[in-house]
């Protein structure tokens, strides 16, 4: 039991991350109708910013101490990072310990303006050319954003710790009534799972409660109409794209602490949540977010010994192989809507 | 000629001149001279990769450049093509030809079994599941299938091998019933070196030969019925055709096609590795054909020929070279330019490569081939219009 309780934990934190950016993607797909290839490279330009905010609160100055000597015997040379000497050694300490929470701060504003450039600079001359162009072109701006990255930061990842507070496990099962250390869990992963319900919640919320997100909606469903009841459905498409983006980001910048950010993270993540999107069905948004974490959850129990045992090497392809029997036993994936990317 | 129209044999012809005299033609330079260090491209081992990727990407072509079906994991034919032909290799002899037809049978029915799951949803879907038929097979090939494999460490062929068709004096790399691949001749005249070796033209006529056959499925009847499907599926279903038959001909020839090249590949270099299958190769594949220009026939070569020799190119290059280059400039202006160029060159190479990409999918979606004809079409317009004007003139 306690067993299958932490496989299902574990399949958390993946699944919200595929649920994120998956659910971005189908925003993307569901209101222009472009296949975005490009969607885990904003992934990984979110967990950059978080790198970014590290490193620039991290900037100091030198003050040479005559009170104390280094080994050999000069003054010794203090680093005085900006934050400290602004706003007190305490406060400042505290800032950088919570700089990855606070680049999502950062990264709404970046993302949104990227994901605004982006659309108005590129994507919106391709909405009248095929599937395949849309795909291809994105893709070249993968490749070329993934190798900015790497030029800029290098080809190693790099550490983003989360702050203080939440380092360490929990102690899951003493909740549920289990035995002290049967299910220990790491905190941040709560905390990713979290924000990631928040986050969903929020854009569901958004879409489902407010006038903006009734037309957004409205546009989805038949984005002719909207446009001939006088309402510039364009403008509005464009900021879905921007929002859709921030999302992405606040997934990548949450995610740096669980792994790393490298140069190739968004591919990793693009791959996979392309199938997660094309298994919970093109253009629904539940059906993105179910597939999330129906697929994070799969893998992380495939990946038990006692699976690995039975099936070796199940915890590899599980994903893969269960992307292709959804998609031949329900082409439309599990929640897709009819007449979506069926031409 | 050939079963070829005038304009298919010339093309054709001036293919075959090209891989034959690739020794000669792309060594323009003095081997020795900074040009030629730097821009010559005629040595062997780029060579091969040349004829080789064009044999992959001539075969991809048929699928997309005909089909309209985007293929994301063609390089998985490509890897079970060259472990087919280790195999050989390992059980047989080093003898090339088993293992070349092995690695074709194997890729076409590992084709037959991925096209016909596949083949069963169109668009995007269908680029989605090759990509995770792909990705399956790199994950399996580096963890369960680790006997067949030889997982990360790649499959090779070892002293202990039985290799039961071994000669006491057979060659012990891969060799043409005793004419072995990496042997070669090189021919010296005044300051230029040109080195002509078997592998490569045994690479050279195998592309020949896929080319030719690429031009006659172009041109068949099977070649309309695979356009017409690009054009408008529904449309022949209604006609009361069953179009699945001739895609999954495709699917599968073009599946062959890389299976040949992962044996070649293998031939000139007997050992693999899980990472040809993985899903970067197979975009790979993509941009090759789509540079090149799709669904046209000399596109796709013209295509693999350009990323290889710029790869190797644009790799090769570092700031001491640009330096070199900009020697005649001011030193500020010298110093400015190269740290511009720098982040594209050397390890940079890939990010060259997807602006290169991006340029050509939003400018030139027919790839080079219509760049060409775009200019072409340029000259003989405006030479139109000179004979226009010439003839306006002694009328007044």
């Amino acid at each position: 039991m306690d067993a299958f309780i932490l496989q299902v934990l574990n399949g958390l934190d993946k699944g919200s991350a595929y649920a994120l950016i998956a659910l971005g993607l189908t925003l993307i797909f569901g209101t222009l109708g472009v296949v975005n290839f490009a969607h885990g490279a904003l992934f990984m330009i979110g967990a950059f910013c978080a790198v970014t905010l590290q490193k620039i609160l991290g900037i100091s100055f030198q003050t040479i101490d005559d009170t104390q000597t280094d080994f050999l015997g000069n003054p010794l040379k203090v680093d005085t990072p900006y934050v400290e000497a602004w706003f007190g050694p305490e406060m400042g300490m505290a800032i950088q310990d919570w700089s990855v929470p606070l680049a999502i701060l950062l990264v709404i504003p970046v993302m949104f303006f990227l994901g605004w450039v982006m659309e108005r600079g590129l994507i919106k001359h391709f909405y009248t050319r095929p599937h395949a162009d849309q795909i291809l072109v994105t893709f070249g701006l993968a490749i070329v954003v993934g190798e900015l990255i790497k030029a800029f930061y290098g080809a190693n990842p790099i550490q983003t710790p989360a702050p203080d507070m939440f380092i360490g496990t929990l102690d899951v099962g003493v909740w549920l009534g289990m035995d002290a250390g049967s299910v220990a869990y790491p905190k941040w992963r709560l905390v990713y799972f979290a924000f990631s319900a928040v986050t969903i919640g929020a854009v569901f919320a958004f879409l489902q409660f407010t006038t903006f997100g009734m037309v957004v909606r409205a546009g989805m469903a038949d984005r002719e109409t909207v446009g001939l009841l006088g309402i510039d459905i364009d403008k509005r498409f464009t900021f879905m794209f921007g929002l859709a983006a921030a999302v992405a980001g606040m997934a990548g910048v949450m995610y740096t602490p669980i792994l790393s950010p490298h140069y190739n993270i968004g591919m990793d993540f693009l791959v996979l949540s392309f199938v997660v999107v094309v298994v919970g069905g093109m253009g629904s948004l539940p059906g993105a977010v179910l597939a999330g974490f129906m697929l994070g959850i799969l893998q992380s129990f495939a990946s038990m010994n006692e699976v690995k045992a039975v099936i070796p090497g199940i915890d590899q392809i599980i994903i893969y192989l269960v992307a292709i029997i959804i998609l031949l036993t329900r082409p439309r994936g599990l929640m897709g809507r009819k007449g979506v990317m069926e031409e | 000629m050939l079963g070829l129209n005038s304009r298919d044999f010339k093309l054709f012809i001036v293919v075959c001149i090209m891989a034959l005299a690739a020794p000669i033609l792309l060594n323009p330079f003095p081997t020795a001279s900074a040009l030629g260090e730097s821009f010559n491209a005629g040595y062997p081992a780029l060579m091969q990769r040349f004829v080789i990727f064009g044999i992959l990407v001539i075969g991809f072509n048929i699928l997309f450049g005909l089909t309209g079906y985007l293929s994301f994991g063609h390089a998985a034919f490509l890897g079970v093509g060259s472990y087919a032909a280790v195999w050989m290799f390992k059980l047989l002899s080093y003898n090339v030809v088993p293992a070349i037809i092995l690695s074709v049978i194997v890729a076409g029915l590992f084709a037959v079994v991925i096209g016909y799951v596949s083949l069963r949803r169109s668009g995007i879907y269908f680029s989605i599941l090759t990509l995770a038929f792909a990705q399956m097979s790199y994950q399996l090939a580096y963890s369960v299938f680790t006997p067949l494999t030889n997982g990360e460490t790649g499959l090779q062929v070892y002293n202990d091998d039985p290799q039961i068709l071994m000669g006491a004096n057979s060659p012990a790399s891969p060799h043409l019933f005793g004419l072995e691949m990496n042997s070669q001749y090189t021919l010296d005249i005044s300051g230029w070196s040109f080195v002509f070796q078997n592998g490569y033209y045994l690479s050279a006529i195998f592309l020949i030969l896929g080319f030719y056959l690429s031009i006659r499925i172009f041109r068949s009847p099977t070649g309309l019925m695979l356009r017409a499907i690009k054009s408008n599926q529904t449309r022949m279903s209604y006609t009361g055709i069953n179009t699945k038959p001739y895609m999954l001909a495709a699917f599968v020839i073009s599946g062959m096609y890389a299976g040949l090249a992962g044996g070649l590949l293998a031939a000139m270099d007997p050992l693999t590795g899980a990472e040809r299958m993985f899903w970067t190769a197979s975009g790979e594949i993509v941009v090759m054909a789509i540079l090149g220009g799709v669904g046209t026939l000399v596109g796709p070569v013209l295509g693999a020929g350009i990323i290889k020799y710029l790869e190797n190119i644009v790799s090769k290059i570092n700031d001491g070279i640009l330096h070199q280059w900009f020697a005649f400039m001011p030193d500020f202006l010298d110093n400015a330019l190269v740290s511009i160029i720098h982040p594209f060159i050397g390890k940079g190479w890939h990010l060259t490569l997807g602006l290169l990409f991006m340029a050509v999918v939003i400018f030139l979606p027919g790839g080079l081939v219509q760049g060409g004809q775009k200019i072409g079409g340029f000259f003989r317009r405006k030479k139109t219009d000179d004979a226009a004007d010439g003839a306006k003139t002694p009328a007044e």
